[in-house]
């Protein structure tokens, strides 16, 4: 459509748009995520994580120092530095803070602007620079507690890896991702050699209600897996498996089955019948054409159905909750954030954002690095 | 035992094992059963081929019965039992769920979504997959929109859960609502009928990016002559998009309507991780959960409604393979 008179540099320029926004809006969801993976929780409840790369302004409280006490004028006078009160310090760590504003009261942090001299009323004022001196002066010494004052920030933009420190080693996902890992591989292994050899049958033997097969094949492939939960589960208990590994690894490999079977029989009926027909001639068995020519040609087929059999292994909740037991040891990452985390630390946000970052770094990764495998696997699943 | 340790062993006893199995099977079948050698050589090949497709198929057909088949009848019988199992209570499970009213919300809601992600999804896959198809970072684009389907639906939850949370420096939407509209925060998933609608959108993010790689690759099947036809008979690119080549893909169209209202079905991890089934946001998958572990009964009751839906979808895909077939 490129070549449509007078059309085109109008139409693109709105294409070009329309595409930039819909790209923008997929993506900000993930992307504040991933920034607020990085923030602490008061970054994350001072400013939105769109102004995280901006300073923030963020009010602080303090007591005047009452070891600087000096009599003045009408009274005492406390001096000091704002980013060296004890309250404030651990804040600024490098201590290249500068404030913005200064008050006496939690209501009005930021009454005064800094540098300008505040009458606190009874005889009392007070002076907070941007560099954070403030001079006090105080109708009558204070005693032990100094007196109170507020004032209002700015604060670099902080990154911090803490959250994610706090989620693999305490949080328990550290573990939880073992445990996905575990599930994940052998049940993305397993059922595609078994699926192999079916398909292979179901593409290249003939035999009576070969297309029988075929036709309950697709059909299993819709068939809702909550079926499976209860009458597989009792089973399970019955033949002494129970909750475990073992359990999901069958559950899995045999979920797996209708799609895999499913695609790599349109692949494999797809290769050239000569080479089949010739190694036939030649005297090779049936076991020896799939052995060396149909697994090693089938290798897209193959490689696509395990991206999706990872993909979906990994992200799977209902599955690791029915047959996996729900004690802390065996929890998959999927469970241990919608049942633990989104629960007990539905407050921390910067937790969460780095939990479910953990969880979906690895399938990321494999997504665009295989992405063409899997494109190539959906197209030969849904499209004929 | 180290989980991740069993984990190695059951790789290789597994890959091992299907190995062997087919190995010996085989071997069993050419050397020992049917001897393709003797006075009766020629009809113990055809014997061994006979037999041989069923030792190939006989892993997955074991597995298929036992983990899909099965269940199917199991989860029937099942759900015409009491709560533990051990008395027979007929149609009564089915009774009590027909008159329950969270039943009838989880029925509609599902409805809902079955009608709503779809059509959305593969709606806005169409559009994209015809807008990005003319541009020089066409790929990139595509790609990011894809990226979601990698993302597992708890953490795709996890994700719109701070694009939804009520306070306007965390979520998205409060802050756009507060900053530019001045109007007070609000929590969207509380938002009676419309909460439905926020939870379909998380869906909807993750498949359109399905949609649209399906889609594109059928826009781009379509033969360039007609589309070159219409150009020389002056059509405009509205009228080619929608009178020559979307014509042209309904067949997809078809076909990633269905996949997507099937997994609609399924999906229970974003209701459950959103809101829980509250605020009258459940849907069937998610309603079932809620028995499961504590009435089994009705826990398959749920699951039998759901694959009834599921059926006629089951049955057209089962005559079209079997139409191609011939």
């Amino acid at each position: 459509m490129d070549n449509i008179a007078g059309k085109k540099s109008s139409l693109s320029i709105v294409v070009n748009i329309t595409v930039f926004l819909l790209v923008l809006i997929w993506l900000i969801p993930t992307v504040g995520l991933f920034v607020s993976s990085f923030r602490d929780r008061d970054a994350i409840s001072a400013s939105g994580w769109w102004l995280a790369p901006l300073a923030t302004e963020q009010t602080f409280r303090g007591r005047g120092d009452t070891e600087s006490v000096t009599p003045g004028d009408g009274g005492v006078v406390l001096t000091g530095n704002v980013f060296l009160d004890p309250e404030i310090a651990p804040s600024f760590p490098n201590g290249e803070g500068k404030i913005a504003a200064f008050g006496d009261s939690g209501r009005e942090p930021g009454e005064f602007p800094a540098g300008e001299v505040a009458d606190l009323g009874d005889g009392a004022s007070l002076i907070v620079e941007r560099s954070g001196d403030y001079v006090f002066t105080l109708p009558e010494d204070p005693g032990d507690r100094g007196p109170r004052y507020y004032v209002v920030a700015k604060t670099p933009p902080s990154f911090t890896l803490d959250n994610y420190r706090t989620v693999l080693s305490a949080g328990g996902m550290g573990q939880a991702f073992v445990n996905t890992l575990t599930v994940t591989i052998p049940t993305t292994i397993i059922p595609i050699l078994m699926a192999a050899f079916a398909a292979y049958a179901l593409a290249w033997m003939d035999f009576a209600g070969r297309s029988w097969l075929i036709a309950a094949i697709i059909g299993l492939l819709v068939v809702p897996l909550q079926l499976a939960l209860v009458p597989m589960l009792t089973l399970h208990n019955q033949v002494g498996i129970g909750q475990s590994f073992l359990g999901i690894w069958l559950a899995h490999a045999a979920f797996g089955q209708p799609l895999a079977v499913y695609l790599l029989r349109n692949y494999m009926i797809g290769l050239p019948r000569d080479i089949i027909e010739s190694a036939r001639v030649d005297g090779g068995t049936d076991f020896q054409i799939f052995m060396k020519i149909i697994l090693p040609l089938s290798f897209p087929a193959l490689a696509a159905f395990a991206i999706f059999q990872f993909l979906w292994t990994w992200n799977d909740l209902l599955v690791a909750k029915v047959f996996l037991p729900s004690s802390e040891e065996t929890k998959v990452m999927t469970v241990k954030i919608a049942d633990d985390l989104l629960g007990s630390r539905g407050g921390d946000w910067g937790i969460l954002a780095a939990a479910a970052f953990v969880s979906i770094t690895i399938p990321l990764l494999v997504f665009f690095t295989l992405q063409r495998y899997l494109v190539r696997g959906l197209l030969a699943g849904s499209v004929k | 035992m180290n989980p991740v340790f069993q984990g190695l062993i059951t790789i290789a006893v597994g890959v091992g094992g299907i190995f062997v199995y087919f190995i010996a099977s085989n071997a069993f079948l050419d050397k020992v059963l049917f001897p393709a050698k003797g006075p009766n050589a020629s009809r113990n090949i055809n014997r061994a081929n006979t037999i041989r497709p069923w030792l190939f198929m006989a892993p997955t057909i074991i597995a298929l019965s036992l983990y899909l088949v099965y269940p199917v009848i199991g989860s029937f019988i099942r759900s015409l039992f009491n709560r533990s199992g051990d008395e027979f209570v007929g149609f009564s499970n089915y009774t009590t769920m027909f008159a329950s009213s969270e039943f009838r919300t989880a029925f509609w809601n599902n409805v809902l979504w079955a009608l709503v992600v779809p059509s959305v999804s593969t709606f806005l896959g169409l559009l994209i997959a015809q807008l990005t198809d003319k541009l020089r970072w066409g790929n990139i684009a595509k790609s990011l929109i894809f990226m979601p389907m990698a993302i597992s639906f708890v953490g795709a939850s996890l994700i719109w859960k701070f694009v939804y949370a009520i306070d306007p420096e965390l979520g998205v939407i409060n802050a756009i609502r507060v900053n530019m509209f001045g109007a007070s925060p609000l929590d969207v998933l509380q938002i009676a009928f419309w909460n439905n609608l926020f939870l379909m959108v998380i869906l909807i993010w993750v498949q359109t990016g399905f949609a649209m790689v399906i889609l594109s690759a059928a826009l781009r099947g379509i033969p360039e002559e007609t589309i070159e036809a219409a150009i020389i008979d002056g059509a405009n690119p509205f009228q080619i998009f929608f009178r020559i080549q979307v014509p042209q893909v309904t067949n997809t169209i078809i076909v990633v309507f269905t996949t997507t209202t099937i997994l609609v079905l399924k999906v229970f991890d974003i209701v459950y991780a959103m809101t829980g089934g509250n605020f009258n946001t459940q849907i069937l998958p998610s309603y079932m959960m809620q028995f499961m572990f504590r009435d089994d009964g009705r826990a398959t009751a749920v699951a039998i409604v759901i694959m009834l839906i599921v059926t006629p979808v089951m049955i057209q895909n089962i005559r079209q393979a079997r139409a191609e077939m011939r």
